[in-house]
């Protein structure tokens, strides 16, 4: 799978009612999630970005609620990939059920500047700024959730086991 | 010859042991534990249930494990609301599920599950809410997860956990008038801030523990996710027995960590000299004294949610604002978190006082904590609140602002109009 498109940075500790907001929770429709994605953090975020772009953001990413409406209207708004110093627990978790790809990576961020082009190889976690021409590498994701990746998700993998 | 020293278990290491089938269990290692209860509400729920339709999976692992709890949205807000609750509804009909709550029975889950003795101490407890850490003020292992996990865990009675890494956090001295559980983990919070707990079980112990009210500890346990944390626990004890008696549906069981258990982290409070905390906005590490907040001029106040809506904070907020009047121009909002909160606060007269002073009661619901409805703030305006988070719009539009305080204090600055410690309103009878 190809990660490629532009970078848009936020800040540290962007939760999960920046990502979307409570006032949209009355549906888990994916394409209207996506409309408001990331709203309160920057309300022309949607506006702006283009389906392949990606999220580039300090320590902390997700943190708060664990609604998984988060992770899915991110996705949905065709946002290819979150890279963050760090994740929040449960945020880190749904991004994997659902196949949102997020890479951990403090190098990265901090060599990355908004508008900048970048590029993810996904198996790898390398990540490479096109814009300055540098690469930088982020960290592993633990076996057992590459295991989750490779099942196709959690529900695949618990449907094997049915 | 070197003998391996077998070092000891936390509590928390200890109930995930338990529920793997396992004598012993390191932080760091991937398990497979059994669960006792899991829980979804209005806006989790529907997600877990289409999971777990399209997993082809026809019948839950039990009927007796599953808590669905409609009470974010509910009484339904609005038309979309009506269709998540409904979801709940006919899969609970279907699945022929013995905990789900209709309103009129319902309460902010994390009230009510504790309440009606559904989760009991040694449990494992996940749930589709990130404030499912709550428990752990019963000393029962309870976090939060996302729905896809929730309709997995449906489907197989399981789940898949990392253990944690536990820190201890050990409370000294003796607390002032009006300092409570809410101010010892605001001033936690703004210690080690809103990821310094990332991962991590954080394990609540010392003479100020031993001593805390059981609505109390909750409060703790219920704000460790507001640290990053993975769950929040206090070890239980006679305070926990009294109160699981009569109310434990299964048999409780008490785990506490061994002397020789090992922390990542330690970290000791004298709270003698401690103060009422106030978290300012945008972050709950915000966190200062109340005394510094005394010139913020406030538009709200709402005393409720799974945090602090239990009888002895609405008693709490009572005590300070009988016989007084909310200010004007400022709209104060009480929500017991259960119905039994509801009627025991309603024979104790606590509700007339609330209406006498000039504040709203309502029914249970999570309402305003999450900016959902029944009290949503305009553009500019503030509020002070008993809840959980503070973050941007949180209640309301992106550029209103909360404070996050105890009942006392909420229910002083209602009076005052401005952020405001309860000594100040209560002297001055």
């Amino acid at each position: 799978m190809q990660i490629k498109g532009k970078a848009w940075k936020f800040g540290r500790d962007v939760d999960t009612d920046q990502i979307i907001p409570a006032r949209y929770l009355n549906t888990s429709d994916p394409q209207e999630l996506a409309k408001h994605c990331m709203e309160d953090a920057d309300p022309e975020f949607m506006s702006k970005m283009v389906p392949g772009d990606l999220i580039v953001a300090e320590k902390n990413f997700g943190c708060g609620s664990s609604r998984e409406h988060a992770p899915i209207s991110i996705k949905a708004a065709g946002v290819s990939a979150v890279i963050a110093k760090s994740f929040a627990r449960i945020f880190y978790r749904n991004a994997f059920n659902m196949g949102l790809p997020i890479f951990e990576s403090e190098e990265a961020v901090a060599g990355i500047s908004e508008g900048d082009e970048v590029e993810v190889e996904m198996e790898s976690g390398v990540i490479r700024n096109r814009t300055t021409g540098r690469e930088f590498t982020s960290a592993p994701v633990p076996p057992f959730m590459q295991e989750l990746i490779a099942a196709g998700g959690l529900m695949a993998y618990v449907k094997k086991k049915m | 010859m070197e003998v391996e020293k077998i070092m000891g278990m936390t509590i928390t290491e200890k109930i995930l042991a338990a529920h793997a089938g396992k004598e012993k269990v390191e932080p760091g290692e991937l398990i497979t534990a059994k669960v006792d209860i899991a829980l979804a509400n209005d806006i989790t729920a529907p997600i877990a249930i289409r999971k777990f339709r399209e997993s082809g999976a026809e019948k839950v692992f039990d009927r007796d494990f599953i808590a669905l709890v409609p009470d974010h949205f509910s009484p339904n807000k609005d038309i979309e609301s009506a269709e998540q609750c409904k979801m709940l509804r006919d899969f609970a009909r279907e699945q022929d599920l013995t905990y789900y709550f209709e309103v009129g029975q319902m309460g902010v889950e994390h009230a009510l599950l504790p309440e009606q003795g559904i989760v009991v101490p040694g449990d494992v407890v996940i749930g589709a809410d990130s404030h499912t850490c709550t428990y752990g003020g019963l000393g029962a292992f309870s976090t939060g997860m996302g729905s896809t996990d929730l309709a997995a865990a449906f489907i197989t009675g399981e789940t898949w956990f990392k253990v944690p890494e536990s820190m201890k956090f050990v409370y000294k001295g003796k607390l002032k008038k009006w300092v409570g559980g809410k101010d010892l983990i605001l001033h936690t919070i703004g210690d080690i801030g809103v990821d310094g707990a990332l991962y991590r079980a954080m394990e609540f112990t010392g003479e100020v523990i031993e001593s805390l009210p059981m609505a109390h500890r909750l409060t703790m346990a219920n704000m460790a996710i507001e640290a990053g944390g993975k769950n929040g626990i206090i070890a239980p004890d006679a305070i926990t027995e009294k109160y699981v008696t009569g109310r434990a549906r299964r048999k409780p069981i008490f785990y506490v960590s061994d002397s020789d258990a090992v922390y990542c982290d330690v970290r000791e409070y004298e709270c003698s000299r401690l103060e009422p905390q106030v978290a300012f906005p945008h972050l709950p590490e915000n966190v200062h004294d109340v005394q510094e907040a005394s010139n913020i001029s406030i538009d709200q106040v709402v005393v409720g949610s799974c945090t602090n809506g239990r009888l002895s904070d609405l008693r709490e907020a009572a005590r300070v604002i009988r016989g007084k009047k909310v200010a004007k121009y400022v709209r104060m909002i009480v929500i017991p978190a259960t119905q039994r909160i509801y009627q025991a606060a309603m024979k104790e007269g606590l509700l007339d006082i609330f209406i006498e002073a000039g504040a709203a009661v309502s029914t249970p619901t999570c309402g305003p904590c999450l900016g959902g409805y029944m009290g949503i703030l305009a553009k500019g305006e503030r509020a002070v609140a008993t809840t959980n988070r503070n973050f941007v719009g949180r209640m309301g539009h992106p550029e209103s602002e909360v404070y996050l305080s105890n009942p006392a204090v909420a229910a002083a600055s209602a009076v005052t109009g401005r952020i405001t410690h309860p000594e100040e309103v209560v002297s001055n009878r």
